[in-house]
């Protein structure tokens, strides 16, 4: 029995100095990918209304197929990403995905950027019988073909599952609100947790005196702005895309009235962070450029990959979040997927991922349950000092960090 | 029901949201009342001038009405050149929806290349000031913007009803034989009023920058309702379209405060259809 625990101990001490070795090593001592290159195509909104996160998307992509090129590529051939514009349109990711499979010949796919433009390329997938990872469809019952995967985890029913974690949230604060006013944009993934929100909210207790829908691109908050005053709730909920918040923010300020607590649920978070009226402002994410999401392996690397590249961009905020993060974790998956199964066959690689736990930046993910979603693991930040900081759940906020009540 | 407060406040912000509507209708009003030229690209030429204000009041920190008499002047020119294309290549009034709308397009796609898709907030001590009065708040910028459009839309009325150079264009518009009948050079003239609509929507872009959130895309998001408001204020007519500007305005914001904020929208063109079918004469 020792003789056996003592082999068992001496291959194990081994093959992790050679493991060492290896990670230590050159990327040239390395086996480079060679031969004929796997082509994944896929489309992103680099141009019309969703460009401006589509983008970071693009910057996370190619930051991740240079990482897996300098490891073995995919089987050990490279990986090239043919990648078009679907111009922010379904119909035209639509065409593009199609043309992607058929006439560029592309070995695989990843999935574009937002609920629409993935639902439109979900069907081409299906068709084609093609595996799509995508990492941005907000309302996860819609994702109902079974060799689609999601990178991000809102888990299957994010509608019930995120408004109990602010809900949480709120009820370990000193004075916990008793009331909520929800304001939402009517784009379609705000407008599903907003109504999640609202029934939720009920059912623990918290009303809510006033509930507001306001198309996506709206103009003008200040008739918005005066009902949220009026209604004076504990708790502000924002249904917010892009800089909604901020308009919203501005708008109470010049009626000089500052919501008590308020929540945004997809804002642009550089402009939030460094906005006076952002401070200790809630916000959902999935992960932040901070301990404990820094130890996951590779991240301190493309943390600094995508500021570097973010920055050359002249994108405005260069910090890695959840975002670019569920890029990130789509390419981790393919990888993982493709090398685990072996293959370059989608029905295989299909079978390999339900089956298997697969480590990116998000964790561990699984894809065993409810349209192939795994657990949630939707968090909340706050701006403090003019930064984001995962606040809740416990267990994923930094030493030294709490939740601070307004 | 709504307290009067918030029907009040409302109102305020109605009207001085139309202000905005207002001035971006101005030179499109002029541009397609007089000229007979659809000129889409407005909305493009003012979205330049909010990304030009932006970037020289946050990279060289230069205070935004020097930054507008800096980009004004260069719209001016930029206004004239246009219309020099317009004249070479005899464009009339349905080639210029199309010619204009691919301009807009080219400066959509050359802003996205400088200042990428991504939003851009113009942030100012004063964006957030508010004057009280009584229960209602008035946000200082909304209020000069109204003011700027007010003084310019007034100022354009009179200029065309007192100055020879007003009624000459008016008459060219009118009859364009005729007036050449009568020495009306029309087509110096129609590059002036280019010239103005393009630095119109220069002063409207400087106010964009300060109050709206700045992103490519967001050229298109004024189309609609600014087309809505030139056809009420009556075309070629500067105090129609501002006086519409706010009545849009107003009914979007009363639309959000009693309704869903979600039907405001819809608020512009039913004002636009009731009016329509109400054919009053001063359309």
């Amino acid at each position: 029995m020792n003789d056996r625990m003592g082999a068992w101990r001496r291959r194990h001490v081994l093959g992790g100095f050679i493991g060492l070795a290896a990670l230590g090593a050159p990327a040239i001592l390395r086996a480079a990918p060679s031969g004929q290159p796997v082509k994944v195509g896929g489309t992103l909104s680099l141009t019309g209304f969703l460009a401006q996160t589509a983008v970071i998307h693009k910057i996370a992509a190619e930051i991740m197929i240079e990482d897996i090129n300098s490891r073995n590529g995919f089987l050990g051939r490279p990986v090239e990403y043919v990648l078009l514009d679907d111009q922010s349109k379904p119909d035209v990711a639509r065409s593009l995905y199609e043309k992607l499979i058929t006439v560029d010949k592309v070995d695989l796919i990843m999935g574009p950027y937002a609920t629409a433009p993935i639902l439109a390329a979900m069907g081409v997938a299906q068709r084609y019988g093609k595996v799509m990872i995508q990492s941005s469809m907000g309302i996860p019952n819609l994702q109902t073909y079974d060799m689609a995967f999601p990178a991000t985890p809102f888990g299957p029913e994010p509608d019930k599952t995120y408004p109990n974690v602010i809900l949480d949230a709120m009820a370990s604060l000193p004075t916990p609100p008793k009331s909520m006013v929800i304001v939402t944009s009517k784009f379609p993934s705000a407008q599903f947790m907003a109504k999640g929100m609202r029934i939720e909210a009920e059912k623990r207790g918290v009303k809510v005196p006033l509930y507001l829908e306001y198309e996506a691109g709206n103009r003008d908050f200040g008739a918005i702005a005066a009902r949220v005053k009026e209604a004076n709730a504990d708790f502000l909920w924002v249904g917010s895309l892009g800089l909604e918040s901020n308009q919203l923010l501005e708008a109470l300020r010049k009626l000089d009235y500052t919501p008590k607590t308020s929540f945004h649920l997809y804002p642009a978070p550089g402009p939030l962070a460094l906005s006076p009226d952002g401070n200790l402002v809630w916000c959902s994410t999935f992960l932040e450029p901070d301990e404990p999401f820094m130890s996951r392996p590779g991240m301190k690397k493309i943390a600094e990959l995508y500021k570097e590249r973010a920055t050359k961009a002249n994108l405005p905020y260069a910090i890695i979040d959840a975002q670019a993060a569920g890029m990130v974790a789509a390419w981790q998956i393919l990888e993982a997927g493709v090398n685990g199964a072996k293959t370059l066959e989608d029905k295989q690689i299909a079978a390999w991922l339900k089956k298997n736990v697969v480590t990116t930046v998000y964790g561990p993910t699984k894809f065993d349950g409810l349209y192939n979603h795994g657990e949630p693991a939707q968090l909340i930040r706050q701006v403090q000092d003019k930064q984001w900081k995962v606040v809740w759940p416990k267990q994923f906020v930094a030493p030294g960090v709490k939740l601070i009540p307004t | 029901m709504p307290s009067a407060t918030l029907l009040g406040q409302a109102l305020i912000s109605g009207v001085l949201a139309g202000g905005m509507y207002g001035l971006l209708a101005l030179g499109l009003s002029l541009s397609w009342g007089l000229l007979r030229l659809v000129n889409l690209s407005h909305f493009a030429l003012a979205f330049l001038a909010a990304y030009l204000t932006y970037e020289l009041g946050t990279t060289y920190h230069v205070a935004p009405w020097w930054a507008a008499a800096m980009i004004v002047p260069v719209m001016f020119l930029i206004g004239i050149a246009q219309h020099w294309l317009f004249d070479k290549f005899k464009v009339n009034e349905l080639a210029s929806l199309l010619i204009t709308f691919s301009f807009a397009v080219i400066l959509e796609v050359a802003i996205q290349l400088y200042w990428t898709a991504d939003y851009r907030r113009f942030e100012t001590h004063y964006s957030t000031m508010s004057i009280k009065a009584g229960p209602f708040y008035i946000p200082v910028l909304e209020l000069a913007l109204c003011m700027v459009a007010g003084v310019l839309a007034w100022g354009t009325w009179l200029w065309l009803r007192k100055t020879y150079v007003g009624k000459a264009l008016r008459a060219a518009a009118e009859d364009a034989d005729i007036a050449a009948a009568y020495g009306v050079d029309h087509k110096k003239l129609a590059y002036l009023l280019s010239g103005m609509g393009a630095a119109y929507a220069a002063i409207a872009g400087t106010f964009i920058a300060l109050i709206a959130t700045l992103a490519p895309t967001q050229i298109w998001a004024w189309l609609g309702v600014v087309f809505a408001v030139v056809i009420i204020g009556r075309l070629g007519n500067p105090l129609g379209a501002l006086l519409a500007g706010m009545l849009i305005g107003a009914s979007e914001s009363i639309a959000m405060a009693v309704f869903e904020p979600a039907w405001a929208p819809v608020v512009s063109f039913s004002v636009l259809i009731a009016i329509l079918l109400w054919d009053p004469e001063w359309l």
